[in-house]
């Protein structure tokens, strides 16, 4: 029975494990419209919520009259704050240790806040109604400015909090003030300031923006009366984290509580939140006793969930005459809007932002960060990134360059002799982490070899030659950027969401005949988890990758897992797949050894089956073996092959990258076109190359939209002026650029694979890449530093400022 | 986002249509391709309780190229482009037509509608300016010419009455050399600044010139200063200066998300000069 | 508002059903004929989400009242592949990884599904022009250009094998 026909390499090719293309085992549905997204459920007695949403940015509500919307034929209910008081459900917690609104509670604080929730039978006698919902304000001055929300007499805009002189993250020092996080050695960074060669003084400012996945968020919540059971569907990142809260909030068991999060529509950070839609259609279920679908559009999408960045980065950066940085000081005024709704782990309340001194071996420094209530959405999320990483490594990029026109300076060699080398691994940073494990130089070396690096600077300089001679109108920026990220959140020790340690979990069921199921705490928005998780299982069980099925987003069956984002499914759900792996192997030696009739150590794993060590003819592969598990007794063994990991990562992992942007600018009209994209990424070890490459070139389009247009935008008032795909900038096939990648391999030494994760990459390198070939392009005629976005009127707004207009 | 109720008509005739204009006043709208107008009603910024949808409307669509040119009212911008006839006669219509919307808004879209509803931001209505064409707008009491430089009052203001319809555009032959520069952020967007020039020239001086400009006022700005300007030029550079700055007289850009009224005038100067040039190279 | 009756030939087959005049296209194909394929993106036609294939053009069914449809031929998503199994394009999409969160991938093919008709030997340039209409978050379209002039050049071979 033993069919040795198969070569070594040809076993492992039929395993599609690790490090293969391995195609996506998703696409058949999605590309023939088979796909299962929220608002794909229709269900018997189904109806309709929606939102009546505030017009100002800051206003008392002195009345709300529902009569005329109730008159309307299919209209079944108007919630207001009142009528959710009564539960304790009109303000819900926030993940980061604040409250918020679910519902006005006598005032709004920004432009489309939730006021009333209107539920109908049908969605146009509902979009009917929220028409004839007649709200009475009286306007309040409102502060869009995080530093004019700090002065003395800026108007109050958390009257729930007065008085209230300690927050989640300790003093409160003014009444719109949300938290200070400091750390670091601030008196020895000032003496490093103070007596440095060379010091460079920037303030960097990331702006507002907005994940804006395809598909809004939305819910369908369902509470079964008879039996009690609450099911919820719904666009969640985290479905578990969702059912935890849903049970505290509403009293029910947890047990009867039912969360899954279906197909998900791209998700990027705005998908883990708690959202007033999901508290009000469950309400409203409640109340109704029937299946409530709360869908947003795309306005109230860009308006109401959550938003990210916004960040007024203030640094210095010190440094001897030859270069080498000697210390970095950096103090943030975050503006959270009018909640701190961050997604962040509970005791980091600037995420990892801490992460800012990059990757460079800098011996001192201080960050301080002040979070700031203003008139704006809450939000704060890591939109394609680790919590708070992309604005670190903004900041620190920008700095480099800052620093590199004060020293006069090549910035490619100014980051080169400031990289933490290899040897330094494990790393341990001024602000506090351990970073892993890297190898920048040759990284870097790579890049620069590989884009050319000198002849484009000479090009560069040639073209400069040329403009000022008037031959040109066209300036040549060369965008570097070198960043370190921190992903996989994370140890539990100092990583938890509203007491929740961020482990994640595996659960692997392998049946009779060999093939496997298993079950995994994340959610796949786009990233492949059917096909990636698969195949790292498919390397350590031997079970062909085609065979094993994941199943991930439903509390009934997953084990509890922290979910999707920050780049983790990979650092942690991704080690608790391996573990567990590891778990069905070991028992799987026991069961091939009682089989073999040989001692568990005579035994040697060989791709798919265990081989009796010097006898290549006597083995038992694992379908044998599974087999076996099942139908003989086998003493001291209990029957089946199951094995479930829960998985506590001992550090994060660091996965680090190279890239290079090359832009031509017509200074007349601020219009950039984007010549070349070189990304490097190490990721540590590469699990499916394919959706690496894929994953880089969507975060990178995303990086490419945020430096270069996309933004939210308020006016004075608090107006929303980007709320629409007409002016939320997100670029279509024509501007996107075209992507060359590449890559090193430095493997996590704490990672059961040593995979780092990758998804976030290309929007946290991606960003300064970009941004730093306007600048570029601008650096021999004296720019320093220019804010994002970088849209043709703010690109032209540097060529005018800069006198190039003539 | 979900409109208003709303009575649907589907008249068959030109008569039919103007007979339910004529009975709900301004209660009603005739909607040709409908991609200036559902968005409008999506977002609830009209009030419209019968909406007059023209497509089973015989005769208002299609392309003549004769003498002079006729284009039905409801002509897509992609039976725009697909006429060769029309790039022929009118290349530039075929030039701006690329750079409006995109592929699926191109084929609903319509030239009618593009033009007819004094949306500052569409292209058409400053080409049909540059080219000098004529609006028919036929009502009750029959049909009326309008010269599309006539035409637009302010932003949604034109000089069709109510109880109008705009059944085609005519307009000559073009002649000369021709350019369509339209600044923009992306595809699918206004333009941030955009100028239509066409000009003839013998004996390598300009003999005839026409500018229009798109979006840089609340009506498209064809200016007739710009054009003279160019006029016994060859377009060299103190020229082009002249009729930028005569340009730059009568558009009047308000500040929106594209950017500051400085930075449209100064696309602006620079799209023409670019439009002018290109245009010259191939008279 | 008195409902309408709406007749559409949909993938082939007749389909009928009664609705609101201002009920959008999009919804109709969704919520009263059960097709989910194409799907709701941006609300305004600029992302191409709810692409739909109209009496042989591409067109956004969002921006559409299912009543100006009436009588129309249309294709979806759901009527792409053939009774052998999935178009070369759906295969294509696959094989270079032209998709992740699949939420744009049904406008996205349908409209590819289109263009390669109009346009069977499409340039990178053509395609990128072609499909401008229709955004997607997650790919950065790199391997949606790729997909698509690899599906092309598989008709085309196809094609000159069976002449």
């Amino acid at each position: 029975m033993n069919d040795q026909s198969p070569t070594h390499d040809e076993r492992v090719a039929g395993l599609k494990g690790l490090g293969t293309s391995r195609k996506r085992v998703e696409d058949a549905r999605f590309t023939q419209g088979k796909g299962n997204y929220v608002d794909d459920i229709k269900m018997a007695g189904m109806v309709y919520g929606d939102f009546v949403r505030s017009q100002y940015a800051h206003a008392r509500i002195k009345s709300v009259d529902s009569t005329a919307a109730m008159a309307i034929p299919g209209v079944i209910a108007v919630l207001l704050a009142k009528d959710l008081e009564p539960l304790g459900l009109h303000w819900m917690p926030t993940l980061a240790g604040d409250k918020q609104m679910v519902l006005a509670d006598g005032k709004v604080l920004f432009q489309g806040q939730e006021i009333a929730f209107v539920v109908a039978e049908d969605k146009y006698a509902l979009a009917d109604a929220l028409q004839l919902v007649e709200v009475d304000y009286e306007e309040l001055p409102v502060v869009v400015d995080p530093f004019k929300a700090m002065e003395p007499g800026a108007p109050v805009l958390r009257e729930d909090l007065a008085g209230q002189t300690k927050g989640a993250h300790g003093e409160r020092i003014h009444h719109n003030h949300i938290f200070r996080w400091e750390m670091g050695d601030k008196p020895a960074v000032e003496a490093v300031v103070a007596d440095a060669d060379v010091v460079a003084e920037e303030m960097v400012y990331y702006h507002r923006t907005h994940p804006c996945p395809l598909e809004t968020c939305g819910c369908v919540a369902s509470m079964d009366k008879i039996n009690g059971k609450l099911t919820l569907w719904g666009t969640f990142q985290a479905p578990h984290v969702v059912r935890t809260v849903a049970s505290l909030l509403s009293g029910i068991p947890e047990s009867n509580i039912r969360v899954v999060s279906p197909d998900i529509g791209g998700g990027f950070g705005n998908k883990v939140g708690v959202y007033p839609g999901y508290v009000c259609s469950i309400v409203a279920s409640i109340v109704t006793g029937r299946p409530v679908k709360w869908i947003e559009d795309r306005m109230d999408n860009l308006m109401a969930t959550a938003f990210a960045r916004d960040y007024w980065m203030d640094g210095k950066i010190a440094a001897t005459k030859e270069g080498k940085i000697t210390g970095l000081w950096c103090h943030v005024t975050a503006d959270h809007g009018a909640f701190d709704a961050c997604a962040d782990p509970t005791k980091f309340p600037a995420g990892f932002f801490n992460i800012c001194t990059g990757s460079y071996d800098i011996p001192v420094a201080w960050l301080g960060v002040d979070g700031v209530y203003t008139n704006k959405a809450p939000g704060g999320v890591a939109y394609r990134c680790s919590f708070r990483v992309t604005e670190a490594a903004y900041f620190i990029e920008r700095m480099i360059e800052v620093l590199a026109i004060k020293l006069n300076m090549d910035a490619a060699e100014l980051r080169r002799i400031n990289f933490i080398r290899k040897e330094q691994f494990p790393y341990h940073s001024a602000l506090g982490w351990e970073y892993d494990s890297g190898d920048y130089h040759t990284a870097w070396a790579k890049a620069l070899k590989a884009v050319n690096y000198d002849a484009l600077r000479a090009e560069q300089t040639q073209r400069v030659a040329d403009f000022k001679a008037g031959k040109t109108r066209s300036l040549m920026g060369i965008g570097l950027s070198f960043f370190t990220e921190i992903v996989g959140a994370g140890p539990i020790k100092n990583c938890d969401i509203l007491g929740m340690g961020m482990f994640d979990s595996c659960e692997i069921r392998i049946h009779p005949t060999g093939s496997a199921l298993a079950r995994l705490g994340t959610i796949s928005q786009g990233q492949g988890h059917a096909t990636t998780f698969a195949q790292i299982l498919a390397t350590e069980i031997g079970i062909p990758a085609d065979q094993i099925v994941i199943e991930e987003g439903d509390t009934d069956t997953a084990p509890y897992g922290l979910g999707t984002y920050g780049s983790r499914s990979t650092p942690v759900a991704g080690a608790a797949t391996a573990l567990a792996g590891r778990k069905i192997r070991a028992k799987a030696q026991m069961i091939a050894a009682y089989l073999l009739e040989v001692h568990d150590n005579d035994l040697e794993w060989d791709v798919d089956r265990f081989v009796v060590k010097g006898v290549p003819e006597r083995f038992k592969t694992m379908k044998e073996i599974a087999y076996a598990s099942y139908n003989q007794a086998i003493p001291g063994l209990e029957p089946g092959l199951e094995a479930v990991s829960y998985y506590d990562p001992p550090n994060m992992t660091y996965p680090f990258g190279a890239y290079i942007c090359v832009m031509d600018i017509d200074a007349d009209t601020g219009v950039a076109d984007i010549r070349s994209f070189y990304a490097l990424d190490d990721c540590g070890t590469r699990i499916n190359p394919m959706i690496i490459e894929g994953q880089v070139h969507g975060g990178a389009t995303e990086a490419y939209a945020i430096a270069m247009g996309q933004e939210i935008a308020y006016d004075e008032m608090g107006n929303h002026k980007t709320a629409t795909l007409m002016d939320f900038f997100i670029p279509t096939s024509w501007e996107t650029p075209h992507y060359t990648t590449d890559h090193t391999v430095t493997p996590s030494p704490h990672h059961p694979i040593g995979a780092k994760g990758v998804g976030e990459s290309p929007n946290v390198g991606g960003v300064p890449a970009f941004s730093n070939a306007v600048h570029d392009a601008f650096r021999p005629f004296g720019l320093t530093q220019s804010h994002m976005p970088h849209d043709h009127w703010r690109i032209w707004r540097i060529a005018e400022q800069l006198g190039l207009h003539g | 986002m979900i409109t208003a109720a709303f009575e649907y008509h589907r008249p068959t005739s030109v008569a039919e249509a103007l007979k339910i204009l004529a009975d709900h006043g301004e209660e009603a709208r005739v909607v040709a391709g409908g991609h200036s107008l559902i968005p409008m009603m999506k977002l609830r910024m009209t009030d419209i309780s019968h909406l007059v949808d023209l497509q089973d409307v015989g005769g208002l669509k299609g392309i003549t190229v004769g003498d002079r040119i006729r284009i039905g009212a409801m002509t897509t911008q992609a039976e725009m482009l697909a006429s060769g006839d029309l790039a022929k006669a009118a290349p530039i219509l075929h030039e701006a037509a690329l750079q409006i919307a995109d592929p699926q808004v191109r084929n609903m879209g319509t030239v009618g509608g593009n033009v007819a509803n004094g949306d500052p931001g569409n292209d058409m209505p400053g080409l049909m300016q540059c080219l000098d064409a004529s609006f028919t707008l036929t009502g009750p009491s029959g049909s009326r010419e309008v010269k599309a430089r006539d035409y637009y009052e302010s932003a949604y203001f034109t000089a069709r009455k109510e109880d109008e319809i705009l059944v085609a555009i005519t307009m000559d032959r073009a002649q000369g050399g021709y350019a369509y520069e339209k600044q923009k952020r992306k595809i699918g967007d206004y333009a941030t600044a955009a100028a239509a020039v066409q000009l003839t020239a013998a004996g390598g001086k300009v003999t005839a010139a026409s500018v229009a400009m798109t979006n840089l006022s609340d009506v498209p700005v064809w200016s007739a200063g710009a054009g003279a300007a160019l006029v016994g030029s060859a377009c060299e550079p103190e020229a082009v200066k002249a009729a930028i700055a005569a340009m730059l007289e009568d558009i009047n850009p308000g500040e929106d998300n594209r950017g500051p009224i400085a930075f449209k005038r100064h696309v602006a100067a620079v799209v023409l000069g670019r439009a002018i040039a290109r245009a010259w190279s191939r008279a | 508002m008195k409902k309408l009756h709406i007749e559409l030939t949909i993938n082939g087959k007749a389909m009928e059903t009664l609705a609101e005049p201002r009920e959008l296209l999009i919804h109709v194909l969704r919520e009263r004929l059960g097709l989910t394929g194409p799907h709701i993106g941006c609300e305004t036609s600029h992302c191409g989400a709810c692409t739909v294939d109209l009496n042989g053009k591409s067109v956004k069914s969002c921006t559409m009242f299912a009543a100006q449809a009436n009588g129309a031929t249309i294709t979806t998503i759901e009527g792409i592949a053939g009774p052998d199994g999935m178009h070369v394009l759906q295969e294509s999409f696959r094989e270079h990884h032209g998709l992740q969160c699949g939420y744009c991938t049904p406008g996205m093919i349908t409209r590819a599904w289109r263009l390669l008709q109009e346009n069977p030997t499409p340039t990178e340039e053509d395609v990128r022009f072609g499909m401008a209409g229709n955004l997607c978050r997650c790919t950065g379209y790199q391997n949606i250009v790729k997909a698509i002039l690899a599906a092309a050049t598989e008709m085309n071979s196809a094609k000159e094998a069976a002449q």
